[in-house]
């Protein structure tokens, strides 16, 4: 391991978190040509601008690939996070494109997979519903002792259901291991937030839960990822639900479809200016992490990698149309890997390192 | 172990008999002692042992991380149930009233019944509480819910209507990888006419498969719940006074419907009543005329008929109440008319 050049990151891992910055729009602007092209099956969608919010989020967490690792809930704007958790870019394309090799055969859509191995959940379109999943799946984590968090995102608009209060209040209560990650991009849809909420802050709303928050400039990678290394290490050490609030903007529409013509171009500009991956780069210029062609090449090899995966999962079937019929019902007893049974019958609270 | 099994959890191992909401909670006792995953969720399920004591003794036993309190709140700790059974645990979760599911039918229908479809595995959630009518409950705690689920692709749906059934399909529906949304009448909680002495060995009762309850070659009664044992009476009161052999079958688990079960006894009989305490309109008796229309058309010699609780909320006063729920007269009448058909 090479020496820190900040927050204990050291080139590589600074590196890391360029490419997969610049890998995520890469790929999104990928689904756009791929969308004009008449490839995709339904709506895409952009993080423009919020790139930094996921990728150093995720970053910032234990990510496995035997099923032993963290567990990651994104959303359609966080798909830097679901990325870096192992979330393959071929799969990506394959789902926005309804193809019957993705990872849910032509069943859903864009970011709404699961890969149990790889600590992937994806949502669902009804919003909060995830903070109810991810409390019971942390929950989890917390009666069998295992030193294993959660991270759920989720954005302004969801804070305005009953689901995520139910969510965040059941796995504040029960002190579950849960990171939420608030997508403070200013909009719900058309929606600005001061209609969603009186709150001037979401960490307003965290202090009404009993939680520990924290707001970030989601622009910010390096700042980012240290705020969620300190609540992931609070949730880890039995301190319960923590709350990330990522303060940055929405910048293009809700979806493809929606010009957001409803917004201040002044504003708009604004934060254009504070790109995340332009913000980056000038650091790492300025501090002298890497040299400019260094990352000139791996945006290059990032492009590559999603027209590679793109190209492949263009080539490739879509469902056969009776496939439809199947997979509703399961008779047969699956035993996952890690059910385990062999605890005491007897399982307190008061047990436990917390 | 720190504490010794509750007493009256034992009742079967002494070779007493048990009421239904006794065997519910044999059942669940045994599911959790027998498999470390099982746990329970609900409101005031622990520290009170749930507003009927299904679960009495269960959080001295278990352990506040197996019996928990949660807040009122059931789509959260519905949906937080769907994660605990991604990671492989057996959530069953109590409605305190059935009624009280509504809040929770976004998570169930859109998340946990679709799980498995989307890819995103198995539900091995049941969701069970108290239904029904006849307790002068009211709007809020006399519902029938299994129709709001009944159209949910993805669901199993018992409604058991025996001490013995009960037992032996909530330990099915445990063990089954799908969500289940299982009904216990309050009417039959505690009923002493059923109490029985259940077998003292592990046993379950298949999901899927009706019972027949009596055999009759006249008439064929289809039903469920607490409606059974009105049919039951009904069917005696035919063959004494008219002299009508009155099938009675017991749907015991509503999806997946037994088809076969109804078709063979159309058969034999040439007629069908459905009965259900659940109201009329896009009542099960709807789907199963459809289906014996689509399988069995010719074999049948009356037209299907139905006696159902009427289209309204389910009123308080108990005059009210008594004409709102189909009686034994109800199906009486009908029967007679099919049987003269």
């Amino acid at each position: 391991m090479s020496d820190s050049l900040v927050a204990g990151l050291d080139q590589t891992q600074i590196l890391g978190l360029y490419h997969s910055l610049v890998l995520t729009r890469a790929a999104e602007e990928r689904l756009e040509i791929l969308q004009k092209q008449g490839y995709l099956t339904g709506e895409m969608y952009r993080s423009l601008g919020q790139e930094a919010g996921a990728v150093g989020a995720a970053f910032a967490l234990n990510r496995q690939t035997d099923g032993t690792g963290d567990f990651l809930a994104p959303t359609v704007r966080a798909a830097g996070a679901l990325f870096l958790f192992g979330g393959g870019l071929a799969d990506f394309f394959r789902q926005y494109m309804g193809r019957a090799t993705g990872p849910t055969k032509g069943k859903e859509a864009n970011v709404h997979w699961v890969d149990f191995q790889k600590g992937i959940i994806g949502p669902v379109s009804a919003l909060g519903t995830m903070l109810e999943v991810m409390a019971g799946i942390t929950l989890s984590f917390k009666v069998r002792g295992e030193s294993r968090v959660g991270m759920v995102f989720y954005g302004d608009g969801a804070s305005s259901t009953g689901a995520w209060h139910e969510g965040l209040n059941f796995s504040a209560v029960q002190r579950c291991p849960l990171i939420l990650m608030v997508e403070a991009n200013q909009w719900a849809f058309s929606t600005a937030t001061r209609k969603n909420t009186r709150v001037q802050s979401f960490t307003e709303k965290a202090a009404g839960y009993g939680i520990g928050s924290e707001s970030v400039d989601g622009t910010d990678i390096v700042a980012v990822y240290e705020a969620v290394s300190r609540a992931a290490k609070r949730a880890r050490v039995g301190k319960g639900t923590q709350m990330v609030e990522l303060r940055y903007y929405r910048r293009l529409g809700y979806a493809q479809h929606d010009p957001q013509d409803y917004i201040d171009p002044d504003e708009l500009a604004m934060w254009e200016d504070r790109d995340p991956i332009d913000l980056f780069k000038h650091r790492i210029l300025e501090e002298g992490w890497a040299a400019e062609s260094v990352l000139h090449k791996i945006s290059r090899r990032a492009e590559e990698e999603c027209r590679l995966a793109a190209e492949q999962a263009t080539g490739e079937p879509v469902p056969d149309g009776p496939e439809a019929a199947k997979g509703v019902y399961t008779d047969t007893i699956t035993q996952h890997p890690w059910t385990r049974t062999d605890g005491p019958y007897r399982r307190d609270s008061s047990e436990l390192n917390t | 172990m720190n504490h010794p099994a509750p007493e009256h959890l034992k009742k079967t191992a002494r070779g007493e008999s048990v009421t239904l909401l006794e065997a519910v909670s044999e059942g669940l006792f045994e599911e959790m002692v027998r498999d470390d995953s099982v746990f329970l969720m609900g409101e005031d399920i622990g520290v009170y042992g749930g507003a009927f004591k299904v679960t009495r003794g269960f959080l001295d036993y278990f352990g506040d991380l197996r019996v928990i309190d949660t807040p009122i709140a059931e789509g959260g700790f519905t949906g937080a149930a769907a994660g605990a059974a991604h990671m492989g645990l057996r959530p069953v979760v109590e409605m305190q009233f059935m009624d009280f599911i509504s809040p929770a039918y976004d998570v169930l229908t859109n998340y946990i019944a679709t799980s498995l479809y989307r890819g995103a595995g198995p539900m091995p959630i049941v969701v069970r509480g108290p239904v029904g009518g006849g307790n002068r409950g009211g709007p809020f705690h006399s519902q029938n819910v299994e129709m709001a689920f009944f159209h949910t692709p993805g669901f199993k749906i018992v409604y058991p209507s025996t001490a013995y059934d009960a037992k032996g399909l909530i330990k099915a529906a445990i063990r089954d990888d799908n969500p289940v949304i299982f009904e216990e009448h309050k009417a039959l909680y505690r009923a002493p006419t059923l109490r029985e002495v259940l077998p003292d060995e592990d046993y379950v009762v298949p999901l899927g498969k009706a019972r027949t309850v009596r055999e009759g070659s006249d008439l064929t009664l289809v039903t469920y719940g607490a409606m059974v044992h009105k049919s039951v009476e009904a069917a005696e009161k035919l063959e004494q006074e008219d002299g009508v052999g009155v099938e009675v079958v017991d749907l015991r688990t509503l999806l997946p419907l037994d088809e076969d079960a109804i078709v063979e006894s159309l058969k034999r009989t040439g007629r069908v009543l459905i009965v259900h305490e659940d109201t009329r309109t896009g009542g099960i008796a709807g789907e199963i005329a459809i289906r014996l229309n689509e399988r069995a058309f010719e074999w049948l010699d009356a037209p299907i008929l139905r006696v159902t609780a009427i289209d309204s909320p389910v009123p308080y006063a108990g005059s009210l109440e008594d004409y709102f729920l189909p009686q034994v007269e109800d199906i009486v009448t009908a029967g007679r008319y099919l049987a003269a058909y």
